[in-house]
């Protein structure tokens, strides 16, 4: 597809969240700037996130395949190579707010965020490790990045698109499908794909809409935790619609949200902890 | 196979009364094939003196790795006199930069911009190449086999590996063993941890039973602390890498350009009381690199 080539030279360009960038000009202002308080705010940031991994996994560096996490890349790039990294992705500037009428980009970032940590969490229970599961965190705060990216350079059909799923509550991916021919979720898996990032991480991506994808642990736990962030209201994706559980979730989890919910008590805290990092 | 230190001081060079046993040109490797194969590694002042003797050799046909491109590493290239000379072939390897996304290429000619060199790169007589290394790469010249892997330091580095019938040398760049940015009661030490630990394995696996070893030891055990995140190594690092990966020589080298030779015979002496080395067999021989020295393996 060629939109799809396009769109990955133009995301080399594409600036990272403005609390993110103002946090990273803050930090490396100190030559002593902490690592891991530099590590914490990329890995709360889709954009440096994305755009990390995809230098790490590239072929062209040749340097590890298969890799998901900052902390995976710091050790493999050094500390220094991606705090050059992290100031080069800040100082292409930062994402509008409000560049697209319905979208506000401090509130997408929230709802990625939101879906991270719920996906971390919704992993542990079904039994994966906490190691893996910060793979499970990065898949959240990456699912929705071809929105982003489709905001950011198709901003008028987007536009369209927005108020059009906002006047008629339509679900925005089956409006982009009707009005685009594709999703955000094929964007942003396509990206994905061609960067080499980790196959399990490009089908989360790919099918997070996809109610007939394949039975995968990670999609499950990324599909629950998303309609779940958008039920809480933590944020704002751009959909107005809140779904119901596909039937694959619901077999995973053995419940419905409201039961899940139930189960899962209180996430106030550990939604709050991360509302930090898209505070400015 | 031989190989020849032509620098092995870091950072700066530091000429004088106080550096003149050990030698005080930047870092330079020169290493000949059995089948007088020329490869060098790094390009450091030290360069200047080997260019002088390849003159006696012409055409040169030769094959520079550039470990990484800080100043202390590339500083001679412009003076490498075989580039200016027709009917030599010079061939330069490195790692492409992650930050800029530029290649070696493109890095190293800006070395010879108009401000910073008289000549321009366009200008130069020989036949010159350039190739970017993806990490773990397998460079066959002639007899000599010569493979990279990525280090740790401020920069993309390569340590390089180079075998030829049946003996091995490894020059490890500039290079810090890593260590956990976490404390051991956050979050992120134990995912940390294991992936330092993996990657320690991986560069002990790669460097295993090597006739010689030629690592960064840049600091005592006394500086280290406060040199934590700079890059480079240490008597001890190294000593114990040495230990753990077998090998049979150890060159420390990359000596702090502040180091007199009889202050750096006493911070390895005193590293050497402090590891407990000694000359049982099953321990490897460590020595100071010297500039000048040729070793033949
Ligand atoms: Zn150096
Ligand atoms: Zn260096």
């Amino acid at each position: 597809m060629e939109l799809q080539e396009k769109l990955a030279t133009l995301v080399d360009d594409m600036p990272a969240f403005s609390s993110s960038v103002m946090r990273v000009m803050d930090l490396t202002a100190d030559i002593n700037c902490s690592p891991k308080e530099l590590v914490e705010v990329i890995d709360h940031d889709p954009v440096m996130t994305m755009k990390i991994l995809k230098l790490v996994n590239s072929a062209y560096f040749g340097l590890r395949s298969e890799v998901v996490s900052i902390k995976q890349g710091v050790v493999i790039l050094g500390i220094n190579t991606l705090k050059n990294l992290a100031i080069t992705i800040a100082a292409v500037g930062m994402l509008p707010r409000n560049s697209v009428k319905g979208f506000d980009s401090q509130e997408f970032l929230l709802h990625s965020l939101g879906t991270a940590t719920i996906a971390r969490i919704l992993s542990q229970k079904i039994g994966i490790s906490s190691r893996d599961s910060t793979d499970y965190f990065v898949a959240g705060l990456l699912h929705d990045f071809g929105k982003v990216v489709l905001v950011q350079f198709m901003a008028s059909q987007m536009q369209e698109i927005l108020a059009k799923a906002n006047a008629e509550n339509l679900e925005l991916h089956k409006v982009e499908q009707n009005m685009l021919g594709f999703d955000h979720g094929e964007v942003g898996g396509q990206l994905a794909e061609k960067w080499g990032l980790p196959s399990a991480l490009v089908t989360t991506i790919r099918e997070h809409h996809n109610v007939a994808r394949q039975h995968c642990p990670m999609s499950d736990c990324v599909i629950a935790a998303n309609l779940i962030t958008k039920h809480l209201e933590f944020g704002h994706s751009g959909n107005p619609v809140v779904a119901e559980f596909p039937g694959t979730v619901r077999e995973r989890f053995a419940n419905d949200m409201t039961g899940l919910l139930d189960e899962l008590g209180d996430l106030s805290s550990p939604l709050a902890d991360t509302r930090i990092f898209a505070s400015m | 196979m031989e190989f020849t230190f032509r620098g092995v001081r870091g950072s700066i060079a530091s000429p004088g009364p106080k550096t003149v046993k050990y030698g005080g040109n930047t870092t330079c490797i020169e290493v000949r094939g059995d089948n007088g194969e020329i490869i060098i590694i790094d390009a450091g002042t030290g360069i200047f003196p080997l260019a002088q003797s390849l003159l006696a050799e012409l055409p040169v046909n030769c094959n520079i790795f550039i470990t990484h491109t800080h100043w202390d590493h590339i500083q001679g290239l412009p003076f490498f006199t075989p580039i200016f000379i027709p009917g030599n072939d010079i061939t330069i390897y490195g790692a492409p930069d992650p930050v800029t996304q530029r290649g070696i290429d493109a890095v190293l000619s800006r070395q010879m911009e108009h401000a910073y060199f008289p000549i321009r790169e366009a200008e130069l007589k020989s036949k010159i190449s350039y190739v970017n290394l993806a990490d773990r790469e397998r460079i066959e010249i002639g007899s000599v086999v010569v493979e990279n892997i990525l280090m740790n330091h401020p920069a993309m580095d390569y340590g390089y590996k180079i075998s030829c019938n049946g003996k091995s040398l490894f020059f490890t760049g500039d290079h810090e063993w890593p260590s956990n940015i976490y404390e051991p009661e956050d979050d992120g030490f134990e995912e940390f941890q294991d992936e330092i630990q993996q990657r320690y394995v991986e560069t002990i696996d790669f460097i295993r039973d090597i006739d010689a070893l030629i690592i960064d030891t840049s600091y005592t055990r006394e500086e280290f602390p406060s040199k934590v995140g700079w890059g480079h190594g240490s008597f001890d690092t190294s000593i114990q890498v040495a230990r753990e990966a077998n090998v049979k020589h150890c060159y420390l080298t990359h000596h702090e350009p502040t180091r007199s030779d009889e202050a750096l015979e006493a911070a390895y002496a005193q590293a050497l009381q402090d590891n407990n080395v000694s000359d049982a067999a099953s321990e490897p021989c460590f020595h100071l690199a010297q500039e000048g020295r040729t070793i033949s393996l």
